[in-house]
């Protein structure tokens, strides 16, 4: 169930990017879509019955059944660089708007 | 029907719901405040898939600091500024 | 008419993905247990360089990674080399960013802060900063490590910035501590590849697993990523906040 709204987010996602010209609400935009693909792949390494995977006194042995934690490692990167990502572009959103006085790109025009 | 169920569909459709909200607002400090909210949702999510490393992270960061550098963004913006 | 074609388009990119992933992995189902021979269940069992049994919380000494947490265990050890590449794209990001932002001018803008901001910051800043080193100092026994740690130490710093208008946290030393962190990563590998014959080999006695001092060189590692994105994205914060002021 969640691997389908995941997905629906990222088809969210990419309508919200496509339909608006304004350069912050594309950015919205993408990350909606980030957070989409993000859950998705956490649900890919989801295991039915599988405990979160820290070994503990709870969970002592390794022999139990864990979640996959290699989709985890990759997801807690990925979000690091999403925000790293989202404040390069708002900066350059912000230049755009230093420059031209608006955020919307249909009233830039082609030339500069 | 189980717990794990219950909560997954209202999970589900509650990211569904705040990511429409957050794509169709018109007011962009709308938009970034259903984001902040998405994320909530995605940090849920990411505790019912027993994923406590990726929800921690994505509480502070994606609830937090994302939020804030977008609303520095369009803070100091008019009226005219904040219309779709 | 264009909100109706980006409709259109995304629903059609939605069908396809919906096709191609069911074709492989069902939508409404999970795994029921992980495929033997994988990567992660070799990472979970810590035997990608051979059978050593089962891993018990709090008694097997010498395991292959000696930490608790297998996330930790990924990300600073088996992939360790991923995560070096993957804070120097933070730090190529945070470049970036002051790059542009410090090209603005800036100016100051008074803005008062609410006297309970005010308050309430000298009490919260120093719980924050503790809980953020402790989140990346433990993050081979608990959920958490030096990302969200770090994360957390640059929140602090933003609430700093916004109880007080005047607040300018010292962009040289995060600057220079930062620079400090990523050199002793590299370092921590070359030593690693002159003593183990790999590049940031697990070169010191790993413990016992679930115990604080444990896990060889990663929690050293995870205190550098630590200092590294705390620094980076308080970087990120205050060229934010100069620009924001003047805007």
């Amino acid at each position: 169930m969640i691997k389908f709204a995941s997905l629906l987010l990222i088809v969210i996602g990419l309508y919200g990017i496509l339909s608006t010209r304004n350069v912050i609400k594309i950015l919205v935009g993408i990350n909606v879509m980030e957070i989409g693909i993000n859950i998705f792949i956490i649900a890919i390494g989801f295991v039915n019955g599988g405990a979160a995977p820290i070994l503990s006194v709870d969970n002592p042995g390794s022999l139990l059944k864990f979640v996959d934690p290699v989709a985890q490692a990759l997801v807690l990167t990925s979000i690091v660089i999403g925000l790293g990502v989202t404040a390069l572009g708002l900066v350059f959103a912000r230049k755009i708007h230093k420059k031209h006085g608006t955020y919307d790109l249909s009233e830039i025009g082609g030339e500069s | 029907m189980n717990w794990f169920n219950i909560l997954e569909a209202g999970v589900s459709v509650l990211l569904v719901a705040v990511a429409l909200a957050a794509v169709l607002s018109k007011k962009l400090l709308v938009s970034i405040i259903f984001l902040s909210a998405l994320s909530m949702m995605a940090v849920s999510a990411f505790a019912l898939l027993s994923a406590p490393d990726v929800a921690v992270t994505e509480a502070v960061i994606g609830s937090g600091l994302v939020t804030f550098i977008f609303v520095a963004s369009i803070r100091n913006l008019g009226k005219a500024g904040e219309k779709l | 008419m264009k909100r109706v074609f980006a409709g259109l388009l995304a629903v059609a990119f939605g069908v396809v993905l919906l096709l191609g992933i069911s074709a492989s992995t069902g939508l409404f189902s999970y795994n029921e247990e992980l495929l033997d021979d994988s990567a992660a269940s070799h990472y979970i069992a810590k035997d990608v360089n051979g059978d050593t049994g089962e891993i018990i919380f709090g008694e097997t000494m010498d395991a292959e990674t000696g930490s608790a947490n297998m996330v930790t265990s990924v990300i600073a050890n088996y992939r360790s080399f991923d995560t070096l590449g993957e804070v120097t794209v933070l730090f190529l990001a945070a470049l970036g960013v002051s790059l542009l932002a410090g090209s603005m001018d800036k100016g100051r803008k008074r803005r008062k802060s609410g006297f309970i901001l005010k308050v309430s910051s000298g009490i919260l800043f120093p719980l924050m900063l503790v809980t953020g080193i402790y989140i990346f100092t433990h993050g081979h026994l608990t959920p958490g490590g030096g990302f969200p740690g770090g994360s957390m130490i640059a929140s602090s710093f933003l609430l700093l910035y916004l109880a007080d208008e005047n607040f300018r946290a010292n962009v040289r030393g995060f600057k220079i501590a930062e620079g400090i962190a990523g050199t002793l990563y590299v370092v921590l590998g070359i030593i690693g590849l002159l003593a183990g014959g790999y590049f940031l080999i697990n070169f010191l006695p790993t413990g016992v697993v679930g115990n604080l001092f444990s896990g060889g060189i990663i929690p050293i590692v995870y205190v550098i990523i630590g200092l590294k994105v705390g620094s980076e994205i308080t970087g990120i914060i205050t060229d934010m906040f100069n620009e924001e002021v003047k805007a």
